[in-house]
């Protein structure tokens, strides 16, 4: 039987008057691989907020780790094991590619790394996203797909439980699509539950192990791809009646 | 680098040799403004350069440090080293109170903030008697000034340790966790929360140390200027030159207030020497439009610009 | 307390809340859609009346008519001004505080500029109605008050009606909120910005016009507006014309209460210590969008 992670129940936010999401439910297994899409302004990116912390939900629970979360500020669940990137990346200018990723290692991992290997664990994930060349440069200096590269890699150095990428690849070639699946592949390998947020089908339907759907606030479709894929509801959701 | 100490202790003893060298006391008075300058240029860079939250109030801070000594002078007769933690304690706790109230705003009412606060103080000191109100209070200068020849002479050095200490506890939070947690915050705070650095709490450490050292920057001012009255003591004047400072000499690093200390300071000296004190509020004013706008990143920022050419040029080669 | 003074009290916070509203109604412009924090309005309001003070002093015009009559250079004045932010700082994406750093070393350095110029002395206009006042019962209507009362809540009402009914009024509403439909409408975001820091000087123009009626001036009174001025457009919610007016009233109101019962050296907490506390609980004032 999976270990539950994640466990979202009836998630409700609201701005003013209009309600982004409605009584949204979302579980999530350890190691789990997560697709979430929908049509746009569906309430994706603000289901990641409130699970990151970034906003607060109005009403609703949100379970980590078997551990109340809703109250938490952002920083703390990141310290708990909860990671996010950015859909528009948002790097530590003034600082360079591994000074970035000191940053989670200090404080989000802080407590799961040995403290006196800061440098050599973020030159490792350096590695992994191809990105060693770059340790030095300032990351303001960056092409688009490193700065999405630096994106993934600083939520990596937070060293998370959860990952939650939102639109990684959008814009990106085909070649680069592959590369962020790749190391999005490689990073599940080592346990890491990650919630996929993506326009690009093909890099949904491969990657994911489950799909749920968002549209306008509601949650309409939850389960394979396959399912997914070929539910009426999800149709009519991306093409309009 | 491990041997820094030894820069610190260097600074002291230059400056005790100096004392001991010159007789011209003007040397002292002219360094002990330079100073002042430092330390509130420093203190206002931990907030507004390290974390990037800019405090129109320096002021404000400066002369509660300022008033506080006063007044406990005045009720106790204090020896200067307690008046300064006094005023120290006192300027932190305010900016521990102010940062928690107003901190989590953004930037921009943040700064505004920072200046109702200086006015609330400016016209809570006006109506306070006991330290002189509008009118002002006189000092008396301690006939007792230690070893050195003149009491001066003891201000400057008084205020070379508190420099000494401002500018060693910049340095040693910018190459600390917290300070990158800080410039983490000054890049993009919403990411920095997310990557688990807990942006309240280090901002309210920044705005709690900036406000002690401008507080203790603030304590010997009376027996400097030996009168004192709201409107000298919370004159804009200082406000601005604890942004123009930092802004001069480069506001991303420890050693920039340093610098925009030393060039402006000593410019302002000898400008009022030579033409007028008053020359110096142009000309502060205008050195602040003209690097915010040409060279927001400082000397420092403008000497890492032309490395970088010159490193890509080099690889264009 | 004596009924007649305290409805004084209310009568002269009224008059002078309509001309407050007339100094912030220029900020509430720039702060709410242009999301520029212009620090240095009030010290624009100072160079107002200093201009009003000349054209008084040497060509003997009636302060109100002067202020009117130079408000296009202030518009003009208001556009360049735009033009070199934009070019400075918007343009590169910098971070607004520097903006605001900027207006800060701006307002200093014009208040500067004042002081070596003029000095410290305080200066003022010579016009009929100033001494005046009007009696209705036991109210007094000090004339001082009333004609920057009437002058600036009418410019009020005018900016009002220009924002929600001509074209380039409601291009500036909609400029921070949505740059791309205004250019699909055929609309410069950039021209539109321009005009509209062109209409806020031209209107701290007048209002320094009105203020130099009001009292004598010199330099550094723009400093005390600042608080005023911000704890107005914070608590009446940026770009609310209606807010300003309702926030301006209100603030005039509270401190002539203090000034009369508490002393007029407490007058400047009011307005700040406002500003502070609204900071600190309520960031977006009674009538403003969170």
């Amino acid at each position: 039987m999976a270990e539950q992670l994640l466990d979202v129940r009836n998630l409700t936010k609201r701005f003013g008057g209009f309600i982004a999401l409605d009584g949204v439910d979302l579980h999530l297994d350890k190691g789990e691989r997560l697709g979430l899409i929908g049509p746009n302004g569906s309430g994706k990116t603000t289901m990641i907020n409130c699970i990151s912390g970034a906003l607060f939900n109005d009403e609703g629970a949100i379970d980590f780790e078997g551990r109340d979360i809703t109250k938490l500020r952002a920083f703390e669940r990141a310290r708990l094991g909860i990671a996010r990137s950015f859909q528009i990346p948002k790097p530590f200018r003034s600082m360079t590619v591994i000074e970035n990723l000191f940053v989670p290692l200090e404080y989000a991992a802080w407590d799961r790394i040995d403290h006196s290997r800061v440098t050599e664990e973020a030159m490792e994930i350096l590695e992994r996203m191809g990105l060693v060349d770059l340790a030095h440069t300032n990351s303001a200096d960056l092409t688009q797909i490193d700065m999405r590269k630096l994106e993934l890699a600083r939520a990596l150095a937070a060293r998370p439980d959860l990952l939650i990428s939102d639109e990684a690849m959008a814009g990106l070639s085909n070649e680069e699509v592959d590369e962020i699946l790749d190391i999005l592949f490689a990073l599940n390998e080592d346990g890491v539950a990650v919630i996929m947020i993506e326009h690009i089908m093909r890099a949904v339907m491969r990657y994911s192990e489950r799909i749920v759907v968002l549209d306008a606030g509601r949650k309409i479709a939850d389960g394979s791809p396959d399912e997914v894929v070929s539910n009426p509801d999800v149709e009519r959701a991306y093409l309009g009646e | 680098m491990r041997k820094f100490w030894m820069v610190p202790v260097a600074v002291f003893v230059a400056g005790l040799l100096l004392t001991e060298s010159l007789d011209n006391e003007f040397y002292f008075f002219a360094g002990y403004v330079i100073l002042q300058g430092l330390i509130m240029g420093t203190a206002w860079n931990i907030l507004g350069g390290f974390t990037g939250y800019v405090n129109f109030g320096s002021a404000g801070f400066f002369a509660v440090g300022a008033y506080t000594s006063i007044a406990l002078n005045k009720a106790y007769a204090l020896p200067l080293p307690i008046l300064i933690l006094a005023s120290g304690l006192v300027c932190g706790i305010i900016g521990l109170g102010a940062g928690y109230l107003t901190l989590r705003l953004k930037g921009i009412y943040f700064a505004i903030s920072t200046l109702a606060m200086a006015i609330v103080f400016e016209t809570f000191i006006n109506n306070w008697e006991y330290v002189g109100g509008a009118s002002g209070a006189y000092i008396l200068t301690p006939a007792d000034s230690l070893f050195f020849s003149s009491y001066v002479e003891l201000l400057f050095m008084v205020m070379l340790i508190i420099a000494i200490a401002a500018v060693c506890f910049a340095r040693y939070l910018a190459v600390s966790r917290i300070g990158q947690g800080l410039t983490a915050i000054r890049d993009d705070e919403l990411a920095a929360e997310c990557m688990g650095v807990p942006t309240l709490r280090l901002k309210l450490i920044s705005a709690t140390a900036m406000g002690v050292f401008m507080g203790m920057a603030g304590a010997p001012y009376p027996f400097f200027v030996t009168f004192v009255d709201p409107l000298s003591a919370f004159s804009l004047f200082i406000a601005v030159n604890s942004i123009a400072m930092p802004l001069i000499g480069g506001t991303k690093v420890w050693y920039g207030p340093v610098i925009g200390a030393l060039i402006l300071g000593l410019t302002q000296e000898i400008t009022t020497v030579t033409i007028s004190s008053e020359l110096n509020l142009l000309i502060v004013g205008v050195v602040l439009i003209g690097f915010i706008t040409l060279a927001p990143a400082g000397i420092v920022g403008l000497v890492q610009d032309f490395n970088r050419k010159r490193l890509r040029a080099k690889a264009g080669d | 307390m004596s009924g007649e003074l305290l409805i004084n009290a209310v009568v002269s916070g009224l008059l002078i809340g309509g001309f407050y509203a007339a100094v912030a109604l220029g900020l509430s412009i720039t702060f709410g859609y242009l999301e520029i924090v212009n620090i240095a309005h009030p010290t624009f309001v100072i160079f107002g009346s200093y201009v009003t003070y000349i054209i008084n002093l040497n060509f003997g015009l009636d302060p109100v008519i002067s202020g009117l009559v130079f408000a296009p250079v202030f518009f003009i004045l208001g556009m360049a001004l735009y033009r070199f932010y934009y070019t400075s700082f918007e343009k590169a994406g910098q971070e607004s505080l520097n903006g605001l750093a900027f207006f800060f070393g701006l307002m200093f350095t014009i208040e500067v500029l004042l002081i070596l110029v003029y000095g410290v002395d305080y200066r003022l206009v010579n016009a009929p109605y100033i001494g005046e006042t009007w009696h209705i019962g036991f109210v007094d209507f000090p004339l001082r008050l009333t004609v920057p009362f009437v002058i600036g809540t009418t410019m009020a009402l005018g900016v009002y009606f220009f924002l929600s009914k001509t074209f380039l009024g409601r291009a500036i509403k909609a400029v921070s909120q949505d740059r791309l439909a205004l250019q699909l409408m055929g609309a410069d975001p950039i021209k539109v910005k321009q005009y509209a820091l062109g209409i806020a000087i031209a209107t701290a123009a007048v209002a320094g016009s009105l203020l130099i009626i009001i009292g004598p001036v010199e330099p550094s009174v723009g400093r005390l507006y600042i608080g005023r001025v911000f704890a107005i457009v914070v608590l009446g919610g940026m770009g609310s014309v209606g807010g300003t007016l309702t926030a301006a009233l209100l603030i005039g109101v509270i401190e002539s209460f203090v000034a009369t019962f508490y002393g007029p050296s407490w007058a400047p907490a009011v307005s700040f210590g406002l500003l502070f506390v609204t900071l600190a609980l309520r960031p977006q004032g009674m009538f403003g969008r969170a």
